[in-house]
């Protein structure tokens, strides 16, 4: 009886893109004067150092790891501040009351989220290529990457967004989980520097492997290795993409 | 055929607030319904587990024959629900909010509807507003066009006029009055009591979770309503526990510092002398005194114990 709203999906996908792109100087221009920022100080403080283990300067092993790290924070930005100016504005009950299922509202809000990690790091790509020496060694894992870091970022802001309650609840979220699990999940420094303690604290962090093999998509090298990797990360992507379905379609801390 | 058919809806909120006990409703297809209670009765929830926003503890519902938990996307398209609570999306505009909404609920783009709704509820000087900037009637109104861009067969309205001007209200109503000349059945819950008697020609009280009439609202009024003889002294009547008990054949209550007895009629017998000298026993000789008949709002205090 109930097909697939496709003209619903496409509107809600419309309407969390517009969002985004309405305050591009929030979303897009924000985050990369950042990255560009980080990059202006580790560049003249790090020199033409090469990085420890890997056959690459510290510059183009750095741009990747930026570049990802705002990406992964953008996706989760996007659904999680869609979700919570909602809940506070009430809005999400237009959501809940129009006849869009779960997996249409899933896919809608997560293509956009993956959608705003692409422009933002496709800004940075565009601006930091110029200046430095990296090469797009494989594209497809770049993109692979990119995209499953994206969704799995985009379920988690989804879900966090359900959870909270209030602001303050979505930047404890953010503060302290996904600020920490990006910033020590080896953009700035290859894991290989690290004490054996961290480095097996480091193997169970999922954001490294996003960001590393990101990373190899470039340089061709990285601290992981990228079959296994690719793997982990698919199965994650899978299980934060069902587990926000899955949280939705109950209507977890939406529907009393 | 029933535009809405309830069963036995019940819901125990987590807290174990049990907000509706049992309900079962028919609106039938084409009416003007209007669902009374007072504050905390349980319309909104009724309502809610409507508009998918709440989940049923038990019982069923359904729209057009169509099981509403079973079938939601397509009871969904056919339905358009106004919340009680203001909401709007701070990014957009009021034709943008009413574009998206019209996409959400599975329909091309109709911009000559839309124009309608935003003439209709005076909202076209607005249209181009980011919706922050609106006020609060307005927001109110174009709450009412989300509810309609869709053209939905069954329109339910939570409080849709609280805050919006009288003028502002009468137009609204005679577009509602339109829309239901033309089809639409409109489901609707009001604190103004005068507005749901002009307009609705059926009508349910719900009181403390639990269905107590529903009914025709002229069958209602026939029936139920009696008249009362309205009694005013030179100070403003109060009624103590003692006149309460003294004069309790009678239901007294004070309405417009008047005091109040509910005058029963049996057969062609009235106990209008029986109550005007009970009360004159109590509070000696009032300085005026008439019979008015009961209106809706009389029936629903009643029915639903409110004090004024």
């Amino acid at each position: 009886m109930s097909s697939f709203n496709i003209i619903g999906t496409w509107t809600l996908f419309q309407r969390e893109s517009r969002r985004f792109l309405r305050v591009k100087m929030q979303t897009i221009v924000a985050p990369a004067l950042t990255a560009i920022l980080y990059l202006i100080v580790f560049r003249y403080a790090m020199g033409d150092r090469e990085v420890p283990g890997l056959d690459v300067d510290y510059f183009s092993f750095l741009i990747p790891g930026l570049m990802m790290m705002a990406m992964l924070q953008n996706a989760f930005a996007n659904t999680s501040s869609s979700m919570i100016v909602g809940k506070v504005m009430n809005v999400h009950v237009f959501l809940l009351m129009s006849p869009i299922s779960a997996s249409e509202v899933i896919f809608a809000l997560l293509a956009a989220a993956v959608l705003r990690a692409l422009v933002v790091g496709g800004v940075l790509l565009l601006i930091l290529l110029p200046f430095s020496e990296l090469a797009l060694a494989h594209v497809w894992m770049i993109l692979f990457y990119g995209v499953c870091g994206s969704l799995i970022m985009g379920s988690l802001g989804l879900i966090g967004g359900m959870w909270s309650k209030t602001f303050d609840d979505m930047a404890m979220v953010n503060n302290f989980v996904v600020m920490p699990l990006t910033f020590l999940s080896g953009v700035f420094y290859s894991v290989t520097q690290l004490p054996p303690f961290w480095q097996a604290v480091n193997a169970w962090n999922p954001f490294f492997y996003l960001i590393d093999g990101f990373r190899h998509g470039f340089i061709a090298t990285g601290d992981s290795d990228p079959l296994q990797a690719m793997g982990a990360v698919a199965i994650l992507t899978l299980l934060s993409v069902l587990l926000a379905w899955y949280l939705w379609r109950i209507g977890w801390k939406l529907k009393e | 055929m029933n535009a809405l058919e309830i069963n036995n809806l019940s819901k125990i909120y987590g807290n174990g607030n049990v907000a509706l006990q049992d309900v079962s409703l028919r609106v039938p297809e084409g009416s003007f319904f209007a669902l009374l209670g007072p504050n905390g009765a349980g319309k909104s929830t009724l309502i809610n587990i409507l508009a998918d926003t709440v989940s049923a503890s038990g019982g069923s519902a359904s729209l057009l024959q169509h099981d509403l938990f079973l079938e939601r996307a397509w009871c969904k398209r056919r339905m358009g629900v106004v919340p009680q609570e203001i909401a709007f999306d701070p990014f957009f505009s009021p034709r943008e909010v009413l574009k998206f909404s019209r996409g959400m609920y599975g329909q091309k783009a109709d911009d000559a509807w839309v124009d309608e709704l935003l003439e209709r509820l005076e909202l076209s000087e607005h249209a181009h507003k980011i919706t922050r900037q609106l006020s609060g009637g307005m927001r109110r109104r174009l709450l009412v066009a989300q509810a309609l861009v869709h053209r939905p067969k069954l329109v339910i309205l939570d409080e849709p006029t609280a805050g919006v001007d009288v003028e502002l209200r009468k137009r609204l109503w005679d577009f509602m009055r339109e829309l239901n000349a033309a089809g639409t059945t409109i489901l609707l819950t009001t604190h103004y009591l005068e507005e749901a008697e002009e307009l609705c020609d059926q009508v349910a009280i719900i009181d403390h979770g639990k269905l107590i009439t529903s009914r025709p609202m002229k069958s209602l009024l026939a029936e139920v309503a009696s008249s009362s003889l309205c009694l005013s002294y030179a100070e403003p009547a109060k009624l103590s526990d003692e006149d309460q008990i003294a004069l309790a054949d009678f239901s007294p209550r004070i309405h417009d510092h008047q005091l109040c007895l509910t005058l029963n009629k049996q057969g062609d017998v009235s106990d209008f002398d029986t109550a005007y000298q009970a009360a004159k026993l109590r509070f000696g000789a009032p300085l005026n005194a008439g019979v008015r008949q009961e209106d809706l709002e009389d029936v629903f205090l009643r029915l639903t114990g409110e004090k004024t």
